[in-house]
């Protein structure tokens, strides 16, 4: 009985694939025969590989190829819980680690988004901290929500250092810019740490503050910029979204604003953000932003607010844990400006293209879903 | 019958009478001089918590003599007397507040456990509002539709039950267990307002 079942299911969920990539197919058979240029034929063949031995897809571009500066890869939002709690994010966790060791050639780095923990806890991030270390490749840390308010900070520092700094690579200033900082909604409502760490963990949760940089790590930019001349290629990288889409789930960066003002002046800057656990893409003058996936699990779109360029990713299937999770790669460019992976893993993968952002959505559009957010 | 009728008036007017004295008490102890309607009279309240009722012979925060709270009393019953006569609804003010505070109680009810994976039997940490922010991608007006992976319509309640078994780990609630009813009212009213299409996808 239920193996027959089971492949009853199976048949129709790969019934449900062929439609979907069909579609895909048609959208992108126009924009792609009036902007690239490229074989159709190229990316029919890709699509109906299974996407799981997909490495990273070339990148349907309005140039003709230009070969990127470097790669690294990113893997976020890993919500760890202790092992003998939840089985499951440690597993998507160790997942990505493999898919990213796999990557040949390598990647130059990976870079962690935060929210490694879900709730502080020593324990979970000890564990992420342990799981990480299976990359094979250097990984630079970035710190969330979820890691910071149960002792603000200080286990996360104490295993992987300060929240804020920078480093330079192959000609672009890397920033690792500390987003989630929140004004004190506890002392006066007399919370324990750990009722702290569940309000915050709470998406849905009004009576936290909104997430900053706040004065003193916009401070600690100020005087990061200084070094930099104006035309070096900037990537920060951030928690929350530098910018404001939606402020009751804190997809917001309150001084967003007072940040891109520091970052106006400069020739080329990009953005990637975690703690939105969706494909998210928005351009404000010279400044890129791209959001990254999340291992653990998808967040819907917010009910208003979504940035003009992004292109949703369809809903995920509740009936598919792996739906809307993934990690993802970055391919950087000589000027700075990226071409942005999501390997999501029940899907083909997506590419947000630098040509994309730079067209202001004109070329290089990204497929769009069939099934788009309710 | 008429026995209990009556009984029921005289209760009637002791209860206005004691609404009347403790009306009286509470604006004497305030002090102040009513200035809302430009008068000090003395202004009473009817049971629907709507209708009030000037008294021109006593001054707010006058202490009435026995007889005069009675004439204050009586004046209540007449009101209300009134009021009923012209009554043509089955449901009182006091059925609409009813229907408020349980809607409004149970709804509570669905958000706690929307948001605590223990209340509602979860085993590995995921509550409903990790997928569902705000109820979230739970489209209830949407069902009843058929859902491909169950082969069958389903109801916004399988799916919650689907979700509890699944993603949480626990057990599925009785359709008519009061957990199940707290759940639904919680998620259907983040939608209020929303046109019902139920099938869509
Ligand atoms: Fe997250
Ligand atoms: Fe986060």
């Amino acid at each position: 009985m239920w193996p027959l079942k089971w492949k009853k299911r199976e048949q129709e969920y790969r019934r449900q694939r062929e439609e979907f990539f069909e579609a895909v197919k048609r959208l992108n058979r126009r924009d792609f025969l009036k902007v690239a240029g490229l074989s159709a034929a190229v990316f029919t063949a890709k699509t109906v590989v299974p996407p799981h031995s997909f490495q990273v897809v070339d990148v349907v571009r309005a140039e003709p190829q230009e070969k990127p500066l470097f790669r690294f890869a990113y893997i976020s939002d890993t919500h760890l819980y202790e092992r003998e709690l939840n089985e499951r994010f440690v597993n998507a966790a160790l997942r990505a680690v493999r898919d990213v060791n796999a990557l040949n050639p390598p990647p130059d780095f990976v870079l962690f988004g935060g929210d490694l923990a879900q709730l502080g806890q020593p324990k979970e991030l000890e564990l992420g901290k342990q799981i990480l270390s299976e990359l094979k490749v250097p990984v630079k840390m970035m710190v969330g929500e979820h890691d910071w308010f149960l002792d603000m900070g200080e286990k996360w520092r104490e295993l992987f250092g300060p929240e804020n700094y920078s480093f330079d690579h192959k000609g672009v200033h890397f920033i690792v810019l500390m987003s989630v900082n929140e004004k004190d909604f506890w002392t006066e409502r007399g919370m324990t740490p750990m009722e702290r760490m569940l309000t915050v963990a709470q998406l849905d949760n009004p009576l936290q503050s909104r997430f900053e940089v706040g004065e003193e790590g916009r401070e600690w930019l100020r005087r990061d910029l200084a070094k930099v001349s104006k035309d070096t290629p900037i990537i920060i990288f951030s928690h929350s979204p530098l910018y404001k889409y939606y402020r009751p789930w804190n997809f917001w960066t309150e001084d967003a604003e007072a940040i891109h003002e520091m970052l106006f002046p400069f020739k080329s800057v990009t953005v990637i953000h975690g703690h939105t656990h969706q494909l998210l893409t928005h351009r404000i003058q010279n400044i890129h932003f791209h959001g990254m996936l999340a291992t653990a699990w998808p967040w819907p779109y917010a009910p208003e607010g979504l940035p003009k360029l992004t292109v949703p990713m369809e809903r995920p299937d509740p009936f598919d844990e792996a739906d809307g999770t993934g990690w993802g790669s970055v391919d950087v460019h000589r000027d700075g400006y990226v071409d942005k992976h999501y390997s999501l893993w029940s899907r083909n993968p997506i590419t947000v293209a630098k040509a994309y952002l730079e067209s202001w959505g004109k070329e290089a559009i990204p497929p769009a879903p069939e099934f788009p957010p309710y | 019958m008429r026995m209990t009728k009556l009984l029921i008036t005289m209760a009637g007017i002791v209860g206005l009478a004691l609404v009347a004295t403790s009306l009286e008490r509470r604006t004497a102890g305030a002090q102040q001089p009513q200035t809302s309607g430009g008068s000090d009279r003395l202004v009473v309240q009817l049971c629907d918590g709507e209708t009030k009722l000037e008294i021109a012979e006593a001054r707010a925060g006058e202490i009435l003599p026995p007889e005069k709270a009675r004439e204050v009393a009586r004046r209540m019953m007449a009101a209300y007397a009134e009021q009923q006569a012209k009554q043509v609804s089955k449901w009182t003010a006091r059925d609409r507040l009813t229907w408020e505070r349980e809607q409004k109680r149970v709804i509570e009810e669905g958000y706690k456990l929307f948001h605590d994976w223990k209340a509602l039997g979860g085993t590995i940490g995921i509550s409903c509002d990790m997928c569902h922010p705000d109820a979230a991608a739970t489209h209830p007006e949407t069902y009843p539709k058929f859902q491909t992976q169950l082969k069958r319509v389903a109801a916004l309640r399988d799916m919650i039950n689907w979700c509890i078994e699944n993603p949480m780990k626990g057990k599925p609630l009785s359709p008519d267990d009061p957990r199940m009813i707290a759940l639904e009212a919680y998620i259907t009213s983040e939608r209020k307002g929303v046109p019902l299409d139920p099938g869509k996808h």
